[in-house]
Formats: C-alpha cells, structure tokens, sequence
C-alpha cells in the first residue's frame, strides 16, 4: 500500500494534517505570545506576536495579588504530587504483581472488582469520601488527595502493570525461585528492570493528572496558604474584579502548563506507549 | 500451593483501599441519599422523598438535559475526529512523530486550570476567536450570552482534547494487516469502500472502548463549565456534575446531593449496559483477546 500511494494523495495527507496542527495549537501559540504583550494590546492585535518581549507580566503575576507568591503554590503542588508519585508506584506495583503471578482463592471477582472500579463513576463515592475525611479530621489537609494512591486505588495504573507483567515469560521467575530467590526478590530483581519503561509512563500520567487536579483541592483544601497552582489560578480570576491583569494571569498560566510539557517533551517515547498500550481516558 | 496466602498479602493494600474508599463510599452513597442530611442535624431516614423532589426540581432536570446534550455533542465528534485523524496519520509519513506530538499536547494540557482561562479569554466578545471570524467577514458571536454559543464553547475544549482517544485509535490501526488492504484492492474496491468494509470492522472494539470511555467521562463534565462558562445562560451549561456540587459543597445538602449523583450513575449504567448488549451487532472479535 505504502508503494502504491500517490504523490498527491501523500501532498494532500500533509495538507490536511498541518491544517489541523495548526488550528490545535494556534490556541497555546497564542497564549505564549499574549502572556508578553501589555494589557490593551492583548484585545487590539489578534497577531500573537508581541509587539516585543516584555518579561513584566511574569514577574508582576509571580508575586501575585494575595500574600503568597507562585513558589508558595508551587511548592504545595509538589508537596501533594511527589508523595501521589512514589505510593502510587510502589502500591500499585505490589498490587499488579499479586494479580499477575499468583493464584489465590476469590481471584476472579476480585479481578472483576478491580475492573470495575475502573468504570465507576467518580461522582458517585465523592460525598461519602469528603464525609469519612471530615469525621478522621482531616480537611484542609493533602491526606484525602494522597490517600487512593496509598492503597492502589487507581484502577487505571494497576491494569496498566497487570498487562505489561502478563507480557513478561515466567520461565525467569521459575528459575530465580529455583535458585532460591523470595518471590518478593523476583518482583524486585527479575521484573523491575524489565518493567522501567512501563512504571516511567505511570509516572508521567501520575504526574500530569495529579498537577492539573482541580476538582479535589477545591473540595478539600480551603485555606489559601495550602493551595496548589490550580486553585491559586482560579483564585486569580475570581479575585480580579476591578481592573484585570489578563497580562499577569496568562503569564501565569503558562508557568503552570510548563512542568507538563518539559516532562512530556523529556519522555515523549514512554508516553505514547503507555497510552498505546493499555488506552486510556482523556 | 504456599502462594496462595502469598498472593493475598501482595493485593492487601487495594483490598484494603477498594474497601473503605470504593465500595463503602459507593454504598453509603445510596444510604445518605435515602436521608436529610445536612451535616448540622442528625440524619433522619426520608425515604425516597430525595428522588421524588428530584423529578420535581426544574434545575435537576435542566442540568441532565445539559448533560445529555453536551455527552451527545462530544463524543461523537471526538471520535470521528480522532479516528479520522488516526486514519491519515497511519502512513509511513516523515513527520509522524511531530504531528503525533502536536495532537496530544491539547489532551495533555486540556485539564490544566490554565486552559480554561485561556477558553475563557479566547471567546471574550473581543477575544481572538471573535477577531477571526470579522478577519473571515462573518459576524462575531457573544459565545458566553446564548445557551447555544455557551455549550459550543466547552463542547469545543473537549472535541479539542480528542488526542488521547487518536493515539489509541492509531495503535488499533497499525495492528491491521497490510494484506487485507492488498487483497481489498486487487478486488478493485475503492478507499473509500475499503475504509468502511476492512478497516472500520477490524477496529470496532477499539471504536467501543473509546466510546464507553469517554461516554463515562463527558457525563461527569465538570471543568469545564465550572471555571469558564459557570451556569450559563437559562442553565444552559449547568451540567449534573455542578448541580451535585452545588448542593453538597455549598448547601451542604448530603441527602439531596447524594440522590443526584445515584441518579447520574444509573444513567450512566444504563447508557453502558446498552451499549454492552449492542455489542454483538456490530463489535467484531477476531479472537478472545483481553483487550
């Protein structure tokens, strides 16, 4: 087929796909652009080249308007990130490994469940969620966010080890337990290393997902100075009632979409795989 | 025969979690709904009378006509989209990885708190979008002042997010053998005819797992409306999700919250289980595979 093609059909197959990368990123060109501009040129030049590069946007939204600075929401974000990262990978591991390598009484359903949880409505365990953490004390505290990830609750990852652990041969684990390695030491010895790449794309997701969370901080963290970046942006356009900074708030809001794009740019190759490979939500 | 206990220990931590924080909160969901709970007064048990007044409250029945709008809207043309564009890319062109790069940075970003302010700044009356569409010598539109252009404007964050389902789209694709094609125009079929009659039915599993997937997620919509076009105008873009928000996070009426977010699971069970029954229509497996 590929020899059969066309020049113009290959022409028109390019045509239409930068057609379309540009319509899908003109959006974020344009950001980029605006975040430099003043604030009355950002409504009167639909260009988004700025008229030249002005770094005051970046540095007035940066301190913004509350008593904290960006750092202040930055440094909670990780504080919640970090800690999501490393439970998620070691629980969800062990979690992936008993399924994918042992038998054990009620495995089936217990499978089952695991897959279900994965199509289980969010909205639906949300009240309850938010009712338990308030009677262990614990609003207005990263607890609630961090929790599911200490317990494996993140179905979506666990399938994703299950898979890549079932694509691995046994005959490695027979022979380490043969030469009379734990079954904990084949997980760490024999199936770690081969599952790198597949635990670096858990990490990518984990992280993307977890720093652009909105919705739980917005339910759990109530006091200003705990805010990760996502509240502390929503708060910038609820606040700016008078006179608005757009100048100041996209500046920001590019601050925020960096860490995404360097991790995603620096691990691009893991990523698509990941997706790939077990398919996912948006 | 020892692993038997040793496979336990290793699920331990998500039997424990999906215990007390999936299937607990998944049944006391429905507790609470069959209560008044309002976190200051004892809870008193009121029956169904939550549900009842739920078939009564006009904003309820607004917001799951929204939502079903909004569900009907997306997920058809995030996945055409993200099929068609799947299908073009699936050659051996030079710059594959770039334009596979720039139609996943959208999905990447897309729940980022900063791109819904950029949506938001985007369809201002004087915002860019509106500065195209003079520049093209059509009238600007007041995207946030009409139910119409209000539901357009988060319909068009999500269709614009339509890379994730692309890639696995693409992935089914290149799974296709090359021979089928081969075969399919020796017998003089055209491409258009070989798309509907090889490819299509060779990943329509795939074409069901997206669409459950994100069928689930458009009916839970929340981002969106929330931070950039709020309740929008006659409660246009007041999809359940918020309604439910509202009622537990600001009124703090557990019981009422509570019988709306069951509601919304139903339907979404419903819609599934559906589209699970309809599955031997028109999904074909080649083989039992667990994908």
């Amino acid at each position: 087929m590929k020899k059969h093609m066309q020049p113009i059909s290959i022409a028109l197959r390019y045509v239409i796909l930068t057609a379309v990368a540009l319509v899908m990123l003109y959006p974020i060109l344009w950001l980029v652009g605006a975040s430099f501009k003043t604030n009355n040129e950002i409504f009167t030049s639909i260009s988004f080249i700025p008229r030249r590069i002005d770094f005051t946007p970046y540095i007035e939204g940066w301190k913004t308007g509350t008593e904290f600075t960006f750092a202040t929401y930055f440094a909670n974000t990780f504080k919640i990130v970090i800690p999501k990262i490393a439970f998620c990978l070691i629980s969800s591991t062990l979690t992936a490994y008993g399924f994918a390598r042992f038998d054990f009484r009620f495995k089936k359903i217990l499978f089952s469940l695991l897959m279900a949880t994965m199509f289980l409505p969010a909205v639906v365990t949300r009240i309850p969620l938010y009712l338990f953490w308030k009677q262990l004390g614990v609003l207005n505290t990263y607890v609630p966010l961090i929790a599911n990830t200490v317990f494996a609750n993140e179905p979506f990852f666990v399938f994703m080890l299950i898979q890549f652990m079932r694509s691995i041969p046994k005959d490695l684990d027979e022979a380490a337990i043969i030469d009379g390695c734990s079954s904990f030491g084949v997980l760490t010895r024999i199936l770690l290393p081969v599952l790198r790449p597949s635990l670096i794309s858990c990490l990518i997701f984990q992280f993307i997902w977890s720093f652009n969370d909105f919705l739980g901080p917005l339910i759990y963290i109530s006091s200003v100075r705990k805010y990760p970046v996502a509240l502390a942006l929503k708060m910038s356009i609820d606040a700016s009632s008078g006179i608005v900074e757009w100048n100041q708030i996209l500046a920001m809001s590019i601050i925020a979409l960096l860490p995404a794009l360097i991790l995603f740019f620096a691990a691009q190759k893991y990523f698509v795989e990941g997706i790939a490979s077990s398919g996912i939500k948006g | 025969m020892k692993s038997r206990k040793v496979g336990y220990l290793y699920i331990l931590p998500w039997l424990i979690g999906v215990s007390f924080l999936t299937v607990y909160p998944f049944l006391n969901a429905l507790y609470i709904s069959f209560t008044d709970y309002n976190m200051v007064t004892k809870a008193g048990f009121v029956g169904l009378e939550n549900y009842l007044n739920l078939f009564k409250d006009q904003d309820f029945l607004t917001s799951i006509r929204s939502t079903l709008k909004y569900t009907i809207y997306t997920v058809p043309l995030q996945l055409v989209f993200a099929l068609f564009i799947a299908f073009i890319l699936n050659f051996n062109l030079k710059a594959i990885g770039f334009f596979r790069t720039a139609y996943y940075v959208p999905s990447l970003l897309g729940g980022n708190v900063a791109i819904a302010i950029l949506w938001r700044f985007m369809f201002q009356p004087e915002g860019f979008v509106n500065s195209f569409l003079m520049a093209l010598n059509l009238k600007p539109v007041s995207w946030f002042s009409s139910p119409g252009g209000a539901m357009a404007v988060i319909v068009l964050l999500k269709v614009w997010q339509f890379g994730s389902a692309m890639l696995i789209f693409l992935a089914a694709l290149k799974e296709i053998p090359q021979d089928l094609y081969e075969a399919s125009s020796i017998d003089g079929a055209g491409k258009v005819r070989t798309f509907f009659n090889i490819t299509i039915p060779l990943i329509t599993p795939t074409i069901f797992f997206n669409l459950v997937m994100q069928l689930v997620n458009a009916f839970q919509e929340f981002n969106g409306p929330f931070l950039i076009t709020g309740k929008g105008p006659l409660n246009s873009t007041y999809l359940t999700s918020m309604f439910i928000y509202d009622y537990a996070f600001k009124y703090f009426n557990m019981g009422y919250a509570s019988a709306a977010s069951w509601m919304l699971f139903l339907i979404i069970m419903l819609v599934t289980v559906v589209l699970f029954g309809t599955q031997k229509f028109w999904v074909f497996y080649s083989d039992e595979g667990d994908k």
